[in-house]
């Protein structure tokens, strides 16, 4: 396609851009490659494994809730079970798989970087990953079991009284090493987007998902260091006879609500915004169309991360000591950003050619799940309503609909990504089987437990009273847990299936960010050359010579822009 | 630079503000302390990037009508592989696992940290192998 047009530039880029990569191979390359590929390579796989290994414990946990005295696990099992799915998927999964996997991968591609700033220290990320990922993990094969006090660790049961054993200590140590692991990377991910940009791409020029992750990382400074503090406080608590949480030597048990939710509300846009950025980034090349409101859409970012700092005692309201208008009147704010970018998603759509590939549907399915977390977030940020509600499973149901529609953005952005840096296409007809399972399970998971929750179960609970309204309510939320067991089957035999069989091309979506330009996979230092950077589409416009983007305040002056062309 | 200064400096700006809201609005102390470190956070490389942007002509990539040609010649150094990550991180392992399993993990875990920070040093001076 290319060939037949009037290309605006070709110039080697960097030095030492293009020069072929002689390092180890095999299991050595794997230790010690600094390459953001391998890494986020690395990160990807370990990620996926972690989701993995968090469901099969939430369907060992729906299993058990089926039926009112569930016998599969005992009620001790049961414990740590909910804890280690909850840490995993949050600690384990979300987190590290936004901006330690596509991050890593997609940030200095889609600014024309050759790597991220620094690769030693982002590999040494990687590793800390995984070691704090075995650490947390192997709770399971001690004396005592895993940690079992909730992923919160809230005090006083968290203290050595009420949670003896190494547990909780291989907790603490986990969350340790992946928060250091965090760190880092946002180090990494801030200091590659303001200072390896490629030339003329300005900073108003980035992908919206290159802006997220540098809000994201920002956040992460702020958020990150809060928790590993509040980590080495509690484990002073437990074993060296401090008393900063307990009462009886003169602490504050509140305090480690204060100092974990100070971390845990920046960490819940931590993993939302990277999944906004997926999505707005695959809405837009499937809508072939811009992303509508760029620059709101980075406002709106930006905003949620400013007033993501003031939210944090919402989840704290019924202890009875906080402030509750300023965070009721906060919490309610973020709501305004948030339904910015609803409109821009949609509006990013209207109009436009709309292809419903799997990765476009696993976008769409994030915005009608994200909209229904989101409201119900909406009455959780009342104080009268987050009384009544606190603790059941409304919330419960509540961050389900959020963290599986950021799942169902995850999938979108890897059928979306997954070519470029495997230089290999997953079969269609198997995603769209997975999409129509992962999106219906999820509805049909969640739904019932808003119930529950509104008829008062309360949640982390084994077993529950013999109740039939509760109990069919209960047996279709795992009916939707297994559909969902059967999305992630069908994932994993798409990558069997299509493993290297349909080669992908560099650019198979007919995409606009610079990522596109290169080869699938890249390179070593990524670019043999790079276009001429005018707009935030530099791909669409050297593909596109006669549709190009216009400029930010600019008006029609290449004849008629082709958002406009679409049949009215 | 401008932008990333002005982006780094309004979050800070927004934080100082909510923070005096709030500390002086709930007489609450662990919030108010952490959204002033937040702020301050914010401040200090802002005001770095600020300070700079003030001093220092457009960067190429701040400039939108830069061409591909002003990026050229070297712009850092990028190691191709090294070992020293992951010993730094197996170091570490160690070092955690000291916390439950009992302090003598410390010697190899700081052994291999120290090994890591000396190695990983040294082979930076050399450039590293690309």
């Amino acid at each position: 396609m290319t060939d037949v047009l009037d290309p605006p530039v070709h110039i080697e880029h960097h030095g030492e851009g293009h020069e072929e990569h002689h390092g180890p191979t095999g299991i050595l390359n794997w230790l010690t490659s600094t390459d953001h590929k391998v890494i986020g390579m690395s990160y990807t796989v370990t990620a996926v494994i972690m989701l993995v290994i968090g469901g099969a414990f939430a369907e060992i946990i729906r299993a058990q809730l089926a039926s009112p005295n569930g016998t599969l696990v005992s009620l001790a099992q049961y414990n740590e079970l909910f804890t280690m799915h909850g840490s995993v998927m949050i600690y384990l999964f979300a987190g590290p798989f936004a901006f330690g996997a596509l991050a890593n991968i997609i940030v200095p591609i889609q600014i024309g970087a050759p790597d991220m700033a620094f690769p030693r220290l982002n590999a040494l990320s990687y590793w800390l990953y995984l070691t704090g990922s075995i650490t947390m993990l192997s709770g399971f094969f001690v004396a005592g079991g895993a940690a079992n006090f909730g992923w919160v660790g809230y005090a006083p049961l968290s203290n050595s009284l009420n949670t003896p054993g190494s547990g909780a200590d291989l907790w603490i140590g986990g969350l340790l090493l992946t928060g250091f692991s965090a760190i880092f990377t946002g180090v990494n991910l801030c200091a590659t987007i303001f200072y390896l940009r490629a030339p003329g791409m300005t900073m108003f020029r980035m992908p919206i998902f290159t802006w997220n992750m540098l809000v994201t990382a920002i956040l992460i400074l702020l958020a990150f260091p809060v928790l590993t503090a509040g980590l080495i406080m509690l484990y002073c608590d437990r074993h060296f006879g401090t008393h900063i949480f307990s009462v009886a030597g003169g602490g504050v048990p509140v305090l480690w609500q204060h100092i974990f939710w100070f971390w845990g509300h920046p960490e819940v846009y931590i993993l939302a915004l990277p999944f906004f950025g997926m999505v707005t980034e695959v809405i837009a090349v499937f809508s072939r169309k811009p992303v509508f409101g760029y620059k709101g859409m980075i406002f709106a970012t930006l905003s949620i991360a400013a007033l993501s700092l003031g939210v944090w005692a919402h989840h704290m309201f019924t202890t009875g000591v906080v402030l509750l208008p300023f965070f009721s009147i906060m919490s309610l704010l973020i709501a305004v950003p948030t339904g910015i970018k609803m409109f821009n998603w949609i509006g990013t759509m209207w109009k436009g050619q709309v292809w419903f590939s799997t990765s476009m549907l696993m976008a769409v399915g994030f915005l009608f799940t994200f909209l229904v977390g989101g409201l119900t977030g909406i009455y959780l940020a009342s104080p009268p309503l987050d009384f009544f509600t606190h603790d059941t499973y409304f919330v419960v149901a509540h961050f389900h609909s959020i963290v599986m529609a950021l799942v169902l953005g995850a999938m979108a952005g890897l059928f979306y990504w997954g070519p470029k840096i495997t230089g290999y296409l997953l079969n269609e007809r198997l995603g769209k089987a997975q999409f129509w399972f992962l999106f219906l399970g999820t509805q049909v998971f969640t739904f019932p437990l808003y119930l529950l929750g509104l008829y008062g179960m309360p949640r982390r609970v084994g077993v529950y009273p013999a109740d039939p309204q509760w109990k069919t309510l209960n047996d279709i939320s795992t009916a939707g847990a297994v559909m969902i067991g059967v999305s992630t089957i069908i994932f994993v035999v798409n990558i069997v299936v299509s493993w290297k069989k349909y080669p992908a091309g560099d650019n198979p979506w007919d995409a606009q960010t610079l990522e596109w330009f290169t080869t699938s996979p890249p390179p070593h230092h990524n670019f043999y050359r790079l276009p001429q950077i005018r707009s935030e589409r530099p791909t669409w416009d050297y593909n596109h010579p006669d549709h190009r983007s216009l400029h930010h305040g600019e008006h029609d002056v290449h004849g008629v822009h082709e958002s406009e062309e679409a049949p009215a | 630079m401008k932008v990333e200064a002005k982006v780094l400096l309004s979050l800070g700006t927004f934080f100082g503000l909510m923070c005096a809201v709030y500390w002086n609005w709930s007489l609450e102390n662990a919030g108010g302390v952490m959204m002033f470190a937040g702020m301050l956070l914010c401040f200090l490389p802002g005001s770095y990037y600020y300070w700079w942007s003030r001093r220092m002509k457009p960067r190429p990539e701040d400039n939108p009508q830069a061409t591909q040609p002003e990026g050229a010649g070297v712009i850092g150094t990028f190691p191709g592989s090294s070992i020293f990550p992951f010993v730094m991180g197996m170091g570490a392992f160690f070092v955690v696992l000291a916390l439950v399993f009992g302090i003598w993990l410390l010697v190899p875990g700081l052994g291999l940290v120290v090994w890591a920070l000396l190695g990983g040093t040294a082979e930076g001076r050399r450039g590293g192998h690309h």
